[in-house]
């Protein structure tokens, strides 16, 4: 269950997802693990690729599991002083003005309205 | 003269309303150029006017009219109208000015630290995550162009949510939507009434992002949910916090969530017409402004002897 779609991606792209599925997992992932992780429409290979591309980079580690590893996210030095700008930046309420946000505060309508949306398409 | 001068200073009170109707009749990234020009048209035009009056009430003092070489005194209405008026004008302009200059600078300050702290990371693609327990996630942008998210945000969605919010973000980035986020800032603090249109702009750019993303993968009910879950997420973090003040009216991410989930609608020519009402407006008040700014500068002319009435 390969998409070619999928696999013509830009590297960058590819190296996201799988960065993305490791921390959003919260414990070591093993290959498979990633793949099923991100949707599986990536050949297992692909994903190994990537995932040993990401451990010489040092931005993941990876212990010994069954035959093969299981990979997680390495927080560094630099992860604790963007933390703290995080921390910084997240005091200015203005801040959308030059970043973006994804979501907006809500208000308490706003609650409602979206968790009926939510309901309505687990269903 | 004097009268035309005033066109710019009220015409952006329509600009709210006249706003509104821009996004929602025309498709996110058109409205989005239209807000944008014509914000900064307004904005230009009000600053224009402004320094217009104040030379006129400079030009009544009588050692700047010694300054600028007037022979003959400077013909405007009344002066019980005119020195208020530029002292009103002169109030503003530097109010203006002061919070402008405050708010480059802090802008530029919160750019900065975050850029640094981006850059020091190692890349994965353009991806940089935070370990948080605050769901958040933002366009950073600047070379390369980087997604900031946190480790909560990306615990809180699925695989394919997480796409939704990386192509929305890359959508921000790729349409350097900062640069119309920065013309809506500018604006803002000419004009009152032009602090409503930014809130617009805001949304409008929010929106074509979320329209780039869904042409992107192809499934607009994907990037509702993904909004939909990602703010859910972040609401259940912030109400704990004491900071917290409920908005009083349906606020922009249920605007957006709702528009992706109704199917765009062809729209007919004249329903076209009238959202561009704020780019007609947006002209007008250039055109009163540079008439305006032409005549005063007749009228000193006249008054420095160099023309005759």
């Amino acid at each position: 269950m390969t998409d070619a779609k999928d696999e013509r991606r830009p590297a960058g792209e590819l190296e996201a997802a799988v960065m993305a599925a490791l921390w959003a997992a919260g414990a070591p992932l093993t290959a498979g693990r990633v793949q099923t992780e991100i949707g599986s429409r990536l050949a297992r290979t692909t994903v190994t690729t990537i995932l040993t591309r990401l451990h010489e980079k040092g931005v993941v580690g990876r212990e010994r599991q069954g035959r093969g590893y299981a990979y997680l996210p390495v927080q560094d030095a630099p992860g604790l002083t963007a933390r703290r700008m995080h921390t910084e930046l997240d005091r200015d309420t203005d801040r959308e003005t030059v970043l973006a946000r994804f979501v907006a505060q809500l208000g308490p309508d706003d609650e409602q309205l979206l968790r009926q949306l939510l309901e309505g398409e687990e269903q | 003269m004097t009268a035309l001068l005033l066109v710019p200073l009220l015409l952006p009170f329509l600009a709210p309303t006249l706003a509104r109707r821009t996004l929602d009749r025309l498709t996110p990234v058109t409205a989005l150029w239209v807000l944008a020009a014509s914000a900064v048209a307004l904005a230009g035009a009000c600053v224009a006017a402004l320094g217009a009056l104040v030379l006129t009430g400079l030009l009544k003092l009588p050692a700047f009219a010694a300054l600028g070489e007037l022979v003959h005194p400077l013909r405007t209405p009344s002066d019980f109208l005119i020195v208020p008026t530029a002292m009103a004008a002169t109030g503003v302009l530097t109010l203006s000015a002061w919070t402008l200059a405050r708010s480059a600078l802090r802008q530029s300050r919160l750019f900065r630290t975050a850029r640094t702290q981006a850059d020091r990371r190692p890349a994965v693609g353009d991806l940089c995550v935070i370990d948080s327990p605050h769901p958040d996630a933002y366009a950073l942008p600047g070379r390369p162009h980087r997604i900031v998210v946190t480790s909560a945000m990306l615990r809180s969605l699925g695989p394919s949510e997480r796409e939704a919010l990386f192509a929305h973000e890359r959508a921000h980035n790729h349409s350097g939507h900062h640069y119309f986020l920065a013309a809506a800032e500018l604006a803002a603090h000419c004009h009152p009434a032009l602090r409503t249109v930014r809130v617009t702009i805001r949304l409008a750019a929010e929106r074509a992002a979320d329209e780039s993303a869904a042409t992107v993968l192809g499934d607009r009910r994907l990037i509702a949910t993904a909004i939909a879950r990602a703010a859910l997420a972040g609401q259940a973090f912030r109400s704990t916090r004491p900071d917290f003040a409920p908005a009083a009216t349906t606020g922009p991410v249920p605007q957006r969530v709702a528009a992706l989930l109704t199917p765009p609608e062809q729209r007919s020519r004249a329903t076209r017409c009238t959202a561009l009402l704020l780019a007609a407006c947006a002209f007008l008040s250039v055109c009163a402004g540079a008439t305006g700014v032409f005549a005063f500068h007749h009228q000193v002319e006249v008054a420095q002897g160099e023309e005759s009435h």
